[in-house]
């Protein structure tokens, strides 16, 4: 398959995802702000989404105020955001766009049909109709797009580039939630009840709320929360299952080249499969996801050396 | 001044011609609302599937569909074998007058064209001479517009040598026609056409660099903002080659690879649909980003095809077009079967002084202009436009040709009146390797408004299923 053609493949899966896993941080992020808390709080789980995305200069030039509905329109609808929701469904419509031949039919009209509908919402419109539901939306979007590939789509070398691309960015994407609102919890925890909505909001953004009751039967903890999205591998947005579908993908389309990548990724995934949690939280957790990000980074780096723009 | 056309369908008294009976005995027998249900069913299906092309000139990125016209245009056996042969004839000579000037120029020493027509030509490339290409073949694909014209003669317009398009919309619109109305196709023997990919894969496999034995074939295409991006697209998927662009091929060792998952593949030949200045940044323009650098040393050492050769240009110049007959005497020794249109070049002093004096009649050509933009149609222009052409001649005669209006041949079409003569041309695809061959018709082009003679789909030309009607 031509490099050109895997590296579309790989970036409409990453953007697609990218989009719904911005959806899921931006709806936690909402329903934290609705349970009562200082403005001062409030304004600083809005920046730590900025933080989280290097945006905060990039935002500082279009608005005046880090506030709920400041961030919202900047990472919702503004075109000139490249990591708002509306340029992720943009950017992966155009890498649909350019392997049309590739997808089946159903794949491409899911992917055309969701940008040439959020190319038409308003901001304003978003929020009269209830923004919670528009972070449905698109969730359900990404869904429909992932179901009609893989229901659709021949299962060959062309849909394990797909696979990659969401393995990888949803790796890094579980990783930055559990990172910027764990770190909150912490930081603003000890208040009894309202620690319970904020650990279940986390827990849904991450669609782990009903498996987690399912799972631990019991109260929920920020150990357990960790346990559930780090080493759970049945947990399907877990860093454990992801790390072990990107070994399994790059073992499918393994080349010349691409061995010190396989290792990266098997060692990610021995880290990961053999952690302890216990161990995990006396290293620091904000300092084993970022060693989990800046490893993620590198695997997506070397993915791009071997196999979608490698030297001549 | 009235002037009568040869029209497709029916002769001077009106009468149906034979070979168009059994279509005309079936629309008078068809019910119009099955007419109208079935053109609106065809706008669907070209829409559905993307068969659209981008349009130069007018908001960026736009794009249209092409009119499909279900009246079809029906040529007996006996002609299309006559303009079969002439269309041989005429390529086989073009490709020896490539092979020649890019090695001895006997023609040029023979006196037959003007040296500095062809050397001070811009589309003549010294880059390719004295390189042997395979089986001497430098215009592989040629798209040679043919119009009928007065008692029911054909002309050659043009010979387009370089990357000429359309052969998907004949393909796309034999297959509509065959979807819309199949009784038409049990009733009489109409030619296939749609085995037109094969043919051009076998003769793209043919022309390989020697000693390849099971060559690797691409189609390199500008990009998705090109105007022909549907076809290049539908042809890859049909010949089932990769469609590549430039940054997907890389050359080393003057060896063309193409960037894989896989690694490095090499390519050995090219079907390339992008023009000679964007191939190769290091050999023509600079800043081009659509080619790949050094393809040109690959192509010189023999490494690579290209389909079509470098330098193609040179020979379907509208300024060398009047030489074509002269070329056919003298490479082949034969009388052209197919006739020359009349050609004033307006360099020629004289020429340009006829010119002058009668622009209402002529229709007036840029040399290197192509696709219908920067012309003038004299008795279809107003006395403004003439008077604003003629400064532009003026100004620089050398970049200008002229060619008596043809009364180009018409053929009932629908259109929102109803039923309608529309003028059309025909652009017969003719496949060049170790052997010359061509699906029998071509597309037919249908100039859809009232009156015109430009039949470019860029200048609202519309589209007809063509049939060749076998014996």
């Amino acid at each position: 398959m031509l490099s050109r053609t895997a590296d579309h493949l790989y970036w409409m899966s990453r953007y697609t995802e990218r989009a719904e896993n911005l959806a899921r941080l931006l709806d936690v992020t909402w329903q934290m702000s609705l349970v009562p808390q200082s403005v001062a709080a409030e304004n600083q789980n809005w920046g730590a989404i900025l933080a989280l995305n290097s945006l905060e200069s990039r935002f500082a030039e279009s608005y005046a105020e880090i506030n709920a509905e400041n961030v919202l329109r900047f990472m919702v609808t503004d075109p000139n955001n490249l990591s708002s929701i509306y340029s992720c469904l943009r950017a992966a419509r155009e890498n649909a766009h350019a392997v049309r031949g590739t997808l089946t039919s159903e794949t491409w009209e899911a992917c055309n049909m969701t940008w040439l509908e959020v190319r038409e919402q308003k901001f304003e419109q978003i929020m009269a109709s209830g923004i919670g539901q528009y972070f449905e939306w698109v969730k359900l979007r990404s869904a429909l797009i992932r179901g009609v590939t893989f229901g659709t789509m021949l299962q060959d070398e062309a849909q394990n580039f797909i696979r990659l691309g969401g393995f990888i960015e949803r790796a890094d994407n579980t990783a930055r939630i559990l990172d910027v609102k764990y770190h909150v919890l912490r930081t603003n925890g000890d208040e009894g009840t309202t620690d319970f909505y904020r650990w279940g909001a986390v827990l849904r953004s991450l669609s782990a709320f009903e498996v987690y009751r399912k799972v631990y039967r019991d109260v929920i903890t920020p150990a357990r929360i960790a346990d559930l999205l780090i080493l759970r591998l049945d947990m399907p947005r877990s860093l454990h299952a992801c790390t072990k579908g990107l070994v399994r993908v790059l073992e499918a389309i393994k080349n010349g080249q691409s061995a010190e990548t396989e290792r990266l990724a098997g060692i990610l995934h021995a880290h990961i499969h053999y952690a302890r949690i216990d161990d995990i939280f006396k290293q620091g957790l904000h300092e084993f996801l970022t060693d989990f990000m800046d490893r993620i980074y590198d695997l997506g780096d070397g993915i791009g050396r071997d196999f979608l723009v490698p030297a001549a | 001044m009235k002037t009568t056309f040869f029209n497709e369908m029916y002769d001077a008294a009106g009468t149906v011609r034979p070979h168009y009976r059994a279509y005309a005995d079936w629309l008078a027998a068809t019910a119009p609302e099955r007419i109208v249900r079935k053109r609106a069913e065809a706008d669907i299906a070209f829409h559905r599937v993307g068969i659209t092309f981008a349009v130069y000139g007018e908001e960026a990125g736009k794009e249209r569909l092409i009119p499909f016209d279900i009246i079809p245009r029906i040529i007996p056996a006996k002609e299309w074998k006559t303009l079969q042969q002439g269309l041989r004839q005429r390529v086989k000579a073009l490709n020896a007058f490539l092979h020649d000037i890019y090695h001895d120029q006997h023609i040029l020493d023979a006196g037959h064209i003007p040296r500095e027509q062809v050397l001070n030509n811009a589309q003549f490339r010294p880059e390719m001479k004295g390189i042997d290409v395979p089986a001497g073949i430098y215009a592989h694909i040629a798209g040679v517009d043919l119009v009928r014209a007065g008692e029911g003669e054909f002309y050659v317009l043009e010979d387009n040598l370089r990357v000429p398009s359309g052969v998907s919309y004949m393909i796309e619109d034999r297959k509509m026609m065959m979807r819309l109305f199949p009784e038409l196709f049990s009733r009489q023997k109409i030619a296939p056409v749609q085995h037109y990919p094969d043919m051009l894969l076998e003769n793209l496999r043919t022309v390989a660099p020697q000693g390849v034995q099971n060559p690797t074939v691409v189609l390199l295409t500008p990009g998705a903002y090109n105007s022909a991006y549907f076809e290049h697209t539908f042809l890859a998927q049909q010949m089932g080659v990769e469609l590549v662009e430039g940054r997907d091929l890389f050359v080393k060792g003057e060896t063309v690879y193409m960037r894989t998952t896989q690694g490095p593949q090499r390519v050995d030949v090219i079907y390339r649909r992008l023009d000679d200045d964007f191939l190769d940044p290091l050999a023509f323009r600079k800043d081009s980003m659509l080619g790949v650098p050094g393809l040109l040393t690959a192509y010189r050492a023999g490494n690579v095809t290209l389909a079509n050769a470098i330098g193609t240009g040179v020979a379907d110049d509208k300024s060398i077009y009047p030489y074509v007959p002269e070329m056919i005497r003298f490479y082949l020794g034969e009388e052209p079967i197919l006739n020359n249109v009349p050609t004033y070049m307006l360099r020629k002093p004289d020429d340009l002084k006829y010119v002058l004096d009668h622009l209402p009649e002529l229709v007036v050509k840029e040399v290197h202009g192509a696709g219908g933009y920067g012309m003038l149609v004299g008795p279809a222009s107003t006395t403004g436009q003439i008077e604003a052409f003629r400064q532009r001649i003026i100004a620089a005669p050398e970049k200008y040709i002229a060619q008596p209006t043809l009364a180009l041949s018409n053929c009932p079409t629908f259109v929102e009146s109803g039923i309608a003569p529309r003028h059309l041309d025909l652009r017969p695809f003719v496949l060049s390797g170790k052997t010359i061959d061509m699906v029998p018709g071509g597309l037919t082009r249908v100039a859809l408004r009232e009156g015109s003679l430009v039949v470019n789909s860029s200048q609202g030309g519309g589209t007809k299923d063509t049939w060749v009607l076998e014996d």
